[in-house]
């Protein structure tokens, strides 16, 4: 009995400081930006507004977060338009060699990330003129995202019978309406999921733009956090934490509201 | 409405695969036809290509005086209901049934008009606002054939209709599905791999195997007489005895046994060949004491069908099945003696009815 009362409690514990590992930071982050003078402590906050005053008179702040959106969301976009056309194709139409082909994509994508492709990829957006463009570091963040992309999607649509396809052409349907009235609206949550995906990993890159934009107006939150310093090269803490929140909340906000309307899930017809 | 007719079909998969092998078939207007084989039969691929879905390597599809052989799907005017029914799982009941008009270009009121009075003769009134995903099997089924309905085409193709219902409700839809064919009126071809379902439902049917066909009939004609040894083995909810025999003078030598020759079979046998003996253990007359004609051997296993009992007896260690009405079963081990029917046994020579 007492091995088993013992027992629980001891489970109880590591699970107690686990989960304090997981969320002490994020009530630092949501209790820091609201204290006067933050410090690495989790402290009841004294609701101030003074912190959200300095990071909207910060000159790169507010506009990095502009950026931010602006380089995900032009990413998004493509990533989810190449590869629902390149998944639909890949799904639909028997090539020789076509798992070889997604795997190597995918694997080479995988293996060849960040600090590996650092230099070439310089090099590359040196040679092509779009060094310090976002639209430049656009192509190769969706470069970047898309064998990921289309094995997941690709995947999504090998799951979607083709009968439904089928159905609407023997109805007489042409191909460009069975893609509007059919293979979108089926595969509509499988494009959320890839545009999520896309829009959070761009959000969060940091190396990339670090790395292809010079210019500090150009550059993204997450490049900005990092010139968050006081004038003593000190991390500055106040500015850092609200920053941080700022940057976290779309984030946070866009998986609710997919998660609500998806719900991530396949609404299929009938079990198969 | 309008009649099928196939010139020649054949068709070939990339890679070799012969699945089609030159089939001629003629499918009156109005009729219920059945394709019945096994599994890999091309029973399926003969239907996506009647509907288009397949392209026909040799040959001609004709629906109505139309050769439709290079035609797209979209264009040949028949309606398809496939095995999973294939509703759109994003639009309610009544745009699935209105998805052939929106094709056609019918204005929205009366597309919507027309969905509700096809879903009403189905009895999916209450169900208009539902997606597919809440509906059960049943009616989906109703669905996908008010979606049909809705099209008016010549002809109608569905793919295993039934092998998505439960067993219990498998039974009331065939005869829903029969009844509603007889009232349309339209031609209809069906796929199936169980027997039963094709000689209940079809006017009637093609026996396939191996991209052939081996006969075409009605289920009267394909039960009482299958044309050949596969057929017969396939036809039947218990297979057909077919015992391996030889002609001896007016008589045959069936598994040690004296028979007499079959009505059919009369004057067109020759003395010494070898043949095949077929009989359905439902005509067969079981006896405990012996009979002139009959085999005779041991009950080796009795089962239970319900009403009746199927029991098999070792004849020579030749196993011969026959049905006996419930109350009369013998037990295992008893002498057993069954007589066959003689307007109803038939012999085969090289596999094919003599």
């Amino acid at each position: 009995m007492t091995r088993f009362v013992l027992g629980r409690i001891g489970f109880s514990t590591l699970i107690a400081v686990l989960l304090a590992f997981f969320t002490i930071p994020l009530l630092w982050l949501v209790t820091a930006p609201f204290t006067s003078d933050p410090s690495y402590e989790v402290k009841v906050p004294d609701f101030t507004w003074d912190n959200f005053q300095a990071v909207v008179e910060h000159p790169y702040a507010l506009p990095s977060l502009y950026n931010s959106l602006i380089l995900s969301v032009g990413t998004a976009v493509l990533v989810v338009l190449l590869a629902a056309l390149a998944a639909y194709a890949l799904s639909r139409v028997r090539l020789p060699g076509r798992d070889a082909l997604l795997y190597a994509l995918l694997l080479l994508s995988s293996i060849i990330t960040g600090t590996a492709a650092m230099v070439p990829l310089f090099q590359l957006a040196v040679e092509l003129n779009l060094i310090d463009s976002q639209l430049g570091l656009i192509l190769i963040l969706t470069g970047g995202l898309l064998p990921a992309a289309i094995f997941m999607l690709k995947d999504f649509m090998d799951s979607t019978p083709k009968s439904y396809e089928e159905s609407a052409r023997v109805f007489g349907a042409s191909p460009l309406q069975i893609v509007r009235h059919v293979v979108v609206p089926v595969v509509r949550p499988g494009l959320a999921t890839i545009a999520v995906w896309s829009l959070a990993n761009v959000w969060g890159n940091f190396l990339m733009p670090y790395l292809l934009l010079s210019d500090v107006e150009k550059q993204p939150a997450a490049v900005i956090t990092y010139t968050l310093y006081t004038e003593g090269g000190q991390a500055n803490l106040s500015m850092l934490s609200t920053f941080g929140l700022l940057y976290s909340i779309p984030v946070v906000l866009m998986y609710l509201f997919v998660s609500k309307k998806y719900g991530f899930r396949f609404h299929g017809g009938i079990k198969r | 409405m309008a009649a099928i007719e196939l010139r020649g079909l054949t068709k070939v998969y990339p890679g070799g695969v012969k699945a089609l092998d030159s089939l001629d078939l003629d499918i009156p207007d109005g009729e219920f036809f059945a394709l019945l084989g096994p599994s890999g039969c091309g029973k399926t691929t003969l239907l996506r290509t009647i509907a288009g879905l397949e392209t026909a390597t040799g040959g001609a599809v004709v629906i109505g005086d139309r050769d439709v052989t290079g035609v797209q799907p979209g264009g040949r005017d028949v309606a398809m209901v496939f095995q999973d029914y294939a509703l759109f799982p994003h639009m309610d009941v009544t745009d699935n049934i209105a998805y052939p008009l929106r094709i056609k270009k019918v204005a929205k009121g009366a597309r919507r008009e027309k969905a509700e009075e096809v879903g009403a003769r189905l009895g999916l009134e209450r169900l208009m606002d539902r997606r597919p995903g809440q509906l059960s099997g049943g009616q989906q089924q109703r669905v996908a054939l008010a979606r049909v309905m809705a099209t008016q085409a010549q002809a109608f193709l569905f793919d295993e209709p039934l092998s998505n219902l439960d067993a219990r409700l498998r039974l009331e839809a065939r005869t829903f599905l029969k009844k509603l064919q007889r009232e349309l009126g339209v031609t209809t071809v069906f796929v199936t791999h169980d027997q039963a379902e094709a000689l209940a439902m079809a006017d009637r049917m093609a026996v396939m195997e191996a991209g052939h066909i081996r006969q075409i009939g009605t289920p009267a004609e394909v039960f009482q007489r299958p044309a050949n040894t596969f057929v017969a083995g396939f036809i039947g909810s218990t297979p057909m005895n077919l015992l391996d025999g030889a002609v001896r003078g007016d008589t045959l030598e069936v598994a040690g046994c004296k028979v007499s020759v079959p009505a059919s079979a009369e004057g067109r046998l020759t003395g010494g060949e070898k043949i095949v003996y077929g009989v359905r253990p439902e005509y067969m007359a079981y006896s405990a004491g012996p009979a002139e004609g009959a085999l005779s051997g041991k009950v080796a296993i009795v089962e239970n069908l319900g009403a009746s009992h199927l029991v098999t007896l070792d004849v020579n260690d030749v196993l011969v099945q026959a049905v006996v009405p419930e109350g009369s079963e013998p037990a295992v081990g008893d002498d057993g003696h069954a007589l066959p029917r003689r307007d109803r046994a038939l012999v085969y020579r090289d596999g094919e009815l003599v």
